[in-house]
């Protein structure tokens, strides 16, 4: 890469009749070695330059100058001696004083600092969940009463996505739990010659608990991402700023019909979840000799509509915290593309979490309650 | 016209050879023809939506032309597999439209990280060079923001400190002066004429900002979104009082304002 005749970037300091003098020669390029510095720095700025032996060169040297020239912070610095090309470079450079004040202070910060900072924002964030909660309710209230206004088309376009769309992956999902869950159920039951009760340990387990719970989990992943990125950036582009002015209440606006869409078609998803679970399950009844139609019959005695109305009542509550969690989080994004990505991790992790939590104190009260 | 362009290709830095440009059917332009000698600050220069960005996106080979050529010191770039085109690319710096500066850097990262991927420099002789560079832009200090914290407009200065990291030999700035106040959009000119002078850059400028076309642009092509081709290629001023294309004329008079005898004649 480098020509033979390419000689070393040198700099050297001298004194000319109490002058400081950079004397400057090589070529400064930036694939040559590193320049050799000679002569002692006397921590001022130069006052002139000389560069009778100075070669080619690009902006590693202004870039070299300059921070000599800072280093010295002279109340006004000399380009004497400097070709114009350098000198003019230089001196637009040094146009524009540094901003000092932008300059971050990384300063010490005592472990009580730390623990008042996130403290504070703990407590803001819980606050904006609060505020974010209240204003929900609120657009829900009027939505019943008949005053939040919001676009149908939106509505049911948000309602496909998040519903018919997801089928798919659903059925895939659900299918292979149902699947798993019996063939490791008979695994055990087949020791006591209860094969045929794999049909009521998937029956049971899906309705209750597996078949909204995998449910929920696949619709954080999919739709309370999908709906955190989407607000996340409608709010970078300022389109939330715009429904503002143009006096759309967002709530109304873009959190209410997510929230009815999901209210609306979790449910459904998870009707349709538990019925592919057990046919994951009834398939593999079929491998290990139980009839579809006995597998079948021995499911409908022990799913009544008590114990499928469970799971269904949950699922309205993990919808409504998956658009919440979704919007929150969008709503609330900064105003960068890195800061649309963190919006919706922390969505997707919030509305887990909060679905687990949900399904274990769910669970506590179905046992207290003796349903 | 065509004839003349057609020749004298060897001396050009960029030379565009019947190049047209489409979105599938669309047509944008066709039929452009014209050379950017070295050194020259070239503007392309025409009314919004007339197809300068992507007249632009097509000199660096971030779309594909329809028909036609173009050409970097008389090496044919758009002919170049994609998997070639690093030597042209390595000698180009690019500031879009909006800065578009990684968000998830800061400042000094997002000039660092060229310089650390693709030079052996030291992190000492990085550190002086991005302040450099920032300070030439007028933004020292900010080295530790990120692209979020700062303005707009100090968002598309910062945009064109990173384009010039590796000194590239061609600089194409989109819209540099648009969203900047008088004095930063002068100061952005005169920072454009430095370069060009201090660091031996050739700088394709795309603005419809008549005081900066004046203020630097020694040749430009106009490109007419009537007839949807080049409308004239020339020195501004003179297009503005010589050019046969009463198109051109009315653009660089905004409209039909009578010419005020200028002193921006080179």
């Amino acid at each position: 890469m480098i020509p033979a005749d390419v000689h070393p970037p040198r700099a050297s300091w001298t004194r000319d009749r109490g002058r400081v003098v950079l004397e400057l020669s090589g070529d400064w390029q930036r694939g040559a070695a590193e320049p050799e510095i000679t002569g002692e720095p006397t921590g001022s700025a130069p006052d002139a330059y000389a560069t009778a032996a100075l070669g080619d060169y690009d902006s590693t040297l202004p870039a070299f100058l300059l921070a000599r020239i800072r280093e010295g912070n002279p109340d006004k610095p000399s380009l004497d001696g400097l070709p114009p090309d350098l000198h003019g470079l230089l001196e637009l450079a040094l146009a524009v004083p540094e901003e000092v004040e932008a300059r971050g202070t990384p300063a010490e910060v005592s472990e009580i600092q730390k623990l008042g900072t996130v403290s504070i924002r703990t407590w803001s964030g819980v606050r904006s969940i609060v505020d974010f909660t209240g204003h929900s309710m609120m657009s829900l209230g009027r939505f019943f009463t008949g005053r939040a206004h919001f676009r149908s088309r939106e509505f049911w376009l948000i309602v496909q996505q998040c519903g018919a769309q997801a089928l798919p992956i659903v059925s895939l999902i659900s299918f292979l739990i149902g699947l798993i869950m019996a063939f490791v159920g008979n695994v055990q039951l087949a020791n006591f010659g209860a094969s045929l009760y794999v049909a009521d340990l998937v029956g049971i387990a899906m309705v209750r608990e597996m078949g909204v719970v995998m449910t929920a989990i696949i619709v954080s992943g999919r739709t309370g991402a999908a709906f955190a990125a989407h607000l996340g950036s409608m709010k970078a582009n300022q389109e939330i700023d715009a429904l503002r002015t143009f006096g759309f209440n967002p709530f109304d606006f873009l959190v209410l019909p997510r929230m009815l869409a999901l209210v609306l078609m979790m449910p459904l998803l998870t009707i349709y979840a538990n019925l592919i679970g057990m046919l994951g399950g009834m398939l593999v009844g079929a491998a290990v000799n139980i009839p579809p139609a006995l597998y079948w019959y021995e499911t409908l005695t022990v799913v009544n509509l008590e114990n499928a109305f469970l799971g269904v009542f949950k699922s309205v509550f993990f919808g409504i915290v998956i658009a919440m969690s979704g919007c929150l989080q969008g709503m609330h994004a900064g105003n960068s593309s890195a800061a649309v990505g963190q919006a919706t991790t922390r969505a997707v992790v919030a509305s887990i979490t909060t679905i687990i939590i949900l399904d274990s104190a769910f669970a506590v009260i179905f046992t207290l309650l003796d349903i | 016209m065509q004839e003349t362009t057609a020749q004298a290709p060897a001396r050009a830095k960029i030379a565009v050879r019947g190049l047209t440009m489409a979105y599938g059917s669309f047509v944008v332009m066709r039929d452009l023809n014209f050379d950017v000698a070295d050194k020259d600050i070239f503007v392309i220069m025409g009314g919004s939506g007339c197809g300068k960005s992507t007249l632009l996106r097509h000199l660096i080979g971030l779309q594909e032309p329809a028909s036609g050529r173009v050409l970097f010191d008389g090496e044919d770039f758009t002919a170049t597999p994609a998997a070639e085109r690093a030597r042209f690319i390595r000698r180009f710096g690019v500031m879009y439209q909006s800065g578009a500066l990684w968000s998830s850097l800061t400042l000094a990262e997002n000039i660092a990280m060229p310089l650390e991927e693709h030079t052996d420099l030291k992190a000492k002789a990085i550190r002086d060079l991005v302040s450099y560079k920032l300070a030439l832009v007028g933004l020292s200090g900010y080295e530790d923001h990120y692209p979020a914290q700062i303005s707009g407009g100090m968002n598309k200065r910062a945009g064109i400190a990173r384009a010039m990291a590796l000194d590239p030999d061609i600089l194409f700035l989109d819209e540099p002066g648009a969203g900047l106040d008088p004095l930063s959009a002068r100061r952005l000119d005169d920072l454009i004429l430095r370069l060009r002078d201090g660091l031996g850059s050739t700088i394709v400028v795309v603005t419809h900002e008549l005081a900066s076309i004046f203020a630097i642009a020694n040749q430009s092509v106009f490109l007419d979104s009537a007839t949807r081709t080049q409308g004239a290629t020339g020195n501004p001023a003179d297009l503005r009082d010589h050019s046969d294309n009463p198109a051109v004329r009315l653009f660089l008079r905004r409209g039909g304002e009578t010419a005020v005898p200028s002193n921006t004649t080179p």
